[in-house]
């Protein structure tokens, strides 16, 4: 067991700079920033009743069309509150950035602006491309397609964007025929996107449809999985060996699908201990530790983990109260090792300037010298915070490559959890 | 027939997989219609105010043995509509390039066989249903009125035979969709499903396209009926037939028509789609000709050259042990059997291809000879779509769209499995665009659908590159002799002659449009977007060969400007 206290205190008026010798080191002058953004503000008033009556008639045929007509509170939001509800940003209404994505292969990442349009930013390059299109508002969810350098997948209110941007091109302003629009019926607004590890399908899940959908991104033709209960599905992850899907319900159910004949089975959170002995005898992927570390840790106020790619470091980004003053969202980094046991210890906590709080972070995928950690912060700044250190694999032990692909030698014949207690 | 003579172990197969799954699609339609029946039946009689004598009356009619009568019949419906499915389903879509082209393709004798079969059917299925509807609808003649000698004369029960006639229209509607909007094309879905929750995913689907299309032909029919009906009182008028209870029933008569020919062909589509799996290596040799190996090489039975695809794909991604088989030596002599006679067939697959687009290619450079070529093109499509058995010499590997899919498999059964992409579909979009009257001002027909017919094999192809290249990114870790390494360069280099050849063929004028989306239909519709699924898991296939080899790959003997374009593959500069 472990508690936040065993970390060493946070300095409050210093901004986090990087990871060297195992601590992590501060400034109080920070220096240059990558990025900064005017918050845009917009306002519309509308008479109370029109809203009030319009959302309860919305709430009414998502009842309606929501399978078995399950009663769920979050189908009474709005749309715009419901994708601020279930979105991976923190305060994702007011917050500057409303999205972030890395790319899998190359030093470039895509950014969301509160305006509905995209940037692009490409180490060694001054070019920024923006994306702009007329379908694209509220988004939500961002992720570059693997193995490939173009194409990147954007969730956004009423459908599915999917941008095909040249890297070689200079144009800051690609065109809207850039952009392939997916959408069905009934399945908006979509606020968890997945691109299989493989980059054939798209998996897109909206809070309202019961069905997620998996893409056939080029054919533009998609195979609804429908599944009673839970009430819509917020939140999608695959495993990095593109064996299981996770697939999340704003109720207290997740289903785990695996991806071979596409069955699933139904995960309920769990409660109590029995079922925690339970997953130790499991042999359990790197996918399925997380699942554990936050049921050992019990932390329930956490709102978003990132594990980097080398599994030595994993940052939990805790969410603060707004109301209280001392109480701002933070984010603590673990040290994480596999083998020969799962190992966890506490590294520090990463702070921004004065004032700033953390709404999303995320691990550069492939960063040479130890681990990037990139920290969109509530001031509308991006950082990206290094950590150095050796991989503890390359020092005699399995290293981290080999121990994956050990992992996902024929997961085809795993069975899913419930097959193997019964 | 020919195919049979020349390759018996090949029809053997071909009858234990394809046949026998069509016989259980018909088999399990048949168990629907009782169903189907019950529910027509309680639409039938409702009646709001009477809800008790509305269930009284269903249960005693469903007892009764005209409803028995009525359900034999329709099991016979049923059985002729699973065997036209069987005889009439293709792999490789028909886009007809013109107006004339489709024209012929509807007055061909088959197809005029097909459509006097559908109307007959038609009518039968109507005559059951107003059977049991009963009231004003159950027979055809009515005594309507009294001669001064007290013998009542039959008259001709003008609502009965409008419901008859409404069905061979909709029977010949159905007939011709069929063929505008190539209903018996099967593809393969992206994602490998049982087969039950696959059905119930596309009952809601087919429930709707039934509805709308009951609709629409009810609507032309009555406007059909309405200027071309001699009929005498009382439907002569508008009022007549606008009457409720009528279009009612003629409504949902014709979504009980529609719903079981549709179920019938989604339960077939869904039955001869299901993965098989094929041996890599037989350990007897009569069940030699049943190894994966040889069907890949399979040349007259296209469905189980795409099976045998889908399923490489699916074991280059899902099967460490069946790939390690492909890997394998063989005993004694240690020569790579298996892999080399995966890898040539994959790679003829995509160089074939290749060839295809390039001479297209070259006859849109000089206009001239792109007519006489789409003439061969259209007829070498026409005699694929009639059948997938007959022999065709010059068949184009159609890679099913679903082949994309299954190729994710990661076997590097890279065979270059020509992505044939369907190039039938780009074809078939323009051929559909010009039936709705946009005109082309480029050569007719030749050009903007040459691209769909070259494309039509594609489904092929990228499950065939998709598995190939799957295989050759597993083969990184799991090669134990080194197989692959061998032929690395080869397909290295056809891969990227064929990205480039894909490339130059988007440079076409109306290669690169999207086809227009068209509304709910059964017609299997992703061979229209067949190229674009091409060129994409041809990337896919390239980046994961780069990505898993990495710099490694600059000790693989290619030529120079092929390295050029993997560096771009390797920056992700592509």
């Amino acid at each position: 067991m472990c508690s936040l206290g065993v970390f060493p205190a946070p300095v409050t008026a210093a901004q986090t700079l990087l990871e060297r010798n195992n601590e992590l080191l501060s400034a109080l002058h920070p220096g240059e920033h990558p990025q900064t953004h005017e918050p845009l503000s917009a306002c519309v008033s509308v008479p109370r009743f029109l809203a009030v009556g319009s959302a309860c008639v919305l709430a009414l045929l998502r009842w309606a069309s929501s399978f078995h007509g399950s009663l769920f509170p979050h189908l009474t939001l709005s749309s715009d509150e419901m994708v601020a509800e279930f979105s991976q940003m923190l305060d994702w209404s007011d917050s500057a950035l409303r999205s972030f994505a890395w790319h899998p292969h190359t030093d470039k990442f895509a950014v969301a602006l509160l305006d509905d349009s995209i940037r692009i930013y490409k180490s060694n390059s001054s070019a920024t491309p923006t994306l702009k299109h007329r379908c694209q508002r509220s988004v939500c969810a961002l992720q570059w397609k693997p193995l490939c350098g173009s194409a990147l997948a954007v969730a956004c209110q009423s459908c599915l964007l999917i941008w095909h941007v040249d890297p070689t091109s200079l144009s800051t302003r690609p065109s809207s025929g850039c952009a392939q629009v997916l959408s069905h019926p009934g399945h908006s607004p979509i606020t968890s996107i997945a691109w299989s590890p493989t980059g054939s399908l798209l998996v897109s899940a909206s809070p309202v449809d019961t069905a997620m959908m998996v893409w056939d991104v080029a054919a533009e033709s998609a195979v609804p999985l429908q599944r009673v209960g839970g009430g819509g599905v917020t939140y999608l992850s695959w495993s990095p060996d593109g064996s299981r899907l996770l697939a999340a319900t704003p109720s207290a159910l997740f289903r785990v699908w695996e991806t071979r004949m596409w069955t699933c089975e139904r995960w309920p959170c769990l409660k109590g201990s029995c079922q925690v002995r339970k997953l130790r005898k499991l042999s359990i992927t790197v996918f399925e530790l997380m699942y554990a570390f936050i049921y050992f840790f019990k932390l329930t106020f956490f709102s978003q983990t990132s594990w980097d790619p080398r599994g030595e470091r994993l940052a939990v980004l805790l969410k603060g109260d707004s109301q209280a003053v001392n109480h701002p969202s933070v984010i603590a980094v673990f040290k994480t090792r596999s083998s020969p046991v799962f190992e966890l210890l506490p590294c520090g906590f990463v702070m921004g300037e004065a004032g700033a709080e953390p709404r999303f972070m995320q691990f550069h995928p492939h960063f040479q010298h130890g681990a990037l950690l990139t920290v969109c912060w509530s001031d509308g700044r991006i950082s990206h915070v290094p950590f150095y250190f050796s991989s503890a694999g390359l020092l005699g032990g399995d290293s981290p490559q080999q121990a994956l692909a050990s992992n996902t030698a024929d997961h085809s014949s795993n069975k899913l959890y419930t097959e193997q207690i019964s | 027939m020919k195919c049979a003579c020349a390759r018996p172990d090949s029809h053997l197969i071909y009858f234990q997989v394809v046949i026998w799954r069509a016989v259980a699609s018909i088999a399990w339609s048949v168990l629907l219609l009782p169903v189907t029946a019950a529910v027509f039946v309680l639409l039938s009689r409702f009646s709001l105010f009477h809800p008790i004598q509305w269930i009284s009356d269903c249960t005693s009619l469903l007892a009764a043995s005209s409803t028995v009568f009525s359900l034999v019949v329709l099991c016979g419906v049923v059985l002729i509509t699973g065997f036209f499915n069987l005889e009439f389903y293709t792999l490789v879509p028909a886009i007809p390039c013109s107006r004339m082209a489709l024209l012929g393709t509807v007055l061909h004798p088959r197809q005029c066989v097909h459509s006097l079969v559908y109307c007959t059917m038609g009518m039968l299925v109507m005559w059951c249903a107003s059977v049991t509807i009963g009231g004003r609808y159950s027979t055809l003649g009515t005594p309507c009125r009294q001669s001064e000698s007290g013998e009542v004369v039959t008259c001709l029960n003008e609502y009965h035979l409008f419901i008859l006639l409404a069905g061979a229209f909709m029977g010949y509607s159905h007939s011709f969709l069929g063929v505008v909007q190539n209903m018996y094309y099967v593809s393969f879905q992206p994602i490998q499903q049982y087969k039950y929750p696959r059905f119930k995913g596309c009952l809601p689907m087919v429930v709707k396209c039934s509805v709308i299309q009951a609709l629409y032909s009810a609507r032309n029919f009555a406007a059909f009926y309405f200027f071309f009906g001699n009929s005498i009182q009382p439907l002569d008028s508008l009022t007549g037939l606008l009457d409720f209870s009528l279009l009612y029933h003629l409504s949902i008569s014709g979504t009980f028509l529609y719903l079981t020919w549709y179920l019938t062909v989604l339960l077939f589509r869904i039955c001869v789609t299901e993965a098989y799996s094929f041996p890599v290596q037989s350990t007897f040799t009569e069940d030699a000709e049943q190894s994966l190996p040889k069907v890949l090489a399979e040349k007259n039975t296209l469905v189980m050259k795409f099976l045998a695809l889908q399923d490489l794909a699916l074991l280059s991604h899902h099967s460490l042990s069946r790939r390690l088989e492909v890997f394998s030596l063989s005993q004694p002599g240690g020569h790579a059997h298996n892999w080399n006679a995966i890898s040539r067939e994959c790679l003829s697959l995509l160089s074939e291809l290749t060839q295809r687009l390039v001479a297209h290619q070259d006859a849109v450079a000089s206009n001239g000879r792109v007519k006489s070529q789409s003439a061969s093109s259209d007829t070498r499509s026409a005699s694929s779509s009639s059948s997938g058995k007959t022999p065709r010499l010059s068949v184009p590997l159609r890679t099913p769209g679903s082949v994309f899919k299954s190729s994710v498999g990661g076997a590097n059964n890279a065979l270059t499995a020509p992505f044939t992409p369907d190039v039938n579909s780009p074809f078939s979009s323009p051929a559909i665009r010009r039936l709705v009257g946009q005109q082309d001002r480029q050569s007719p027909c030749f050009g903007t659908e040459q691209s769909p017919h070259i494309m039509r094999r594609g489904p092929k192809l990228w499950s065939a590159s998709t598995g190939l290249s799957h295989l050759v990114a597993a083969s990184f870790s799991e090669d134990q002799f080194g197989v692959v390494q061998t032929t690395l360069p080869n397909v290295l280099s056809c891969l990227v002659v064929l990205l480039e050849a894909v490339d130059r063929h988007f440079k076409l004028p109306h290669a690169s449009s999207k086809p227009v989306r068209t509304i709910c239909s059964m017609g299997d519709s992703t061979y229209k977007t067949l190229r674009f699924a091409l060129r994409a898991a041809l990337k896919t296939a390239i980046y994961k060969i780069t990505t898993t080899f990495g710099e490694h790959l600059n000790a693989v003997n290619i030529s120079t400007e092929h390295r050029k374009r993997l560096q771009q593959f390797l920056e992700f500069k592509d």
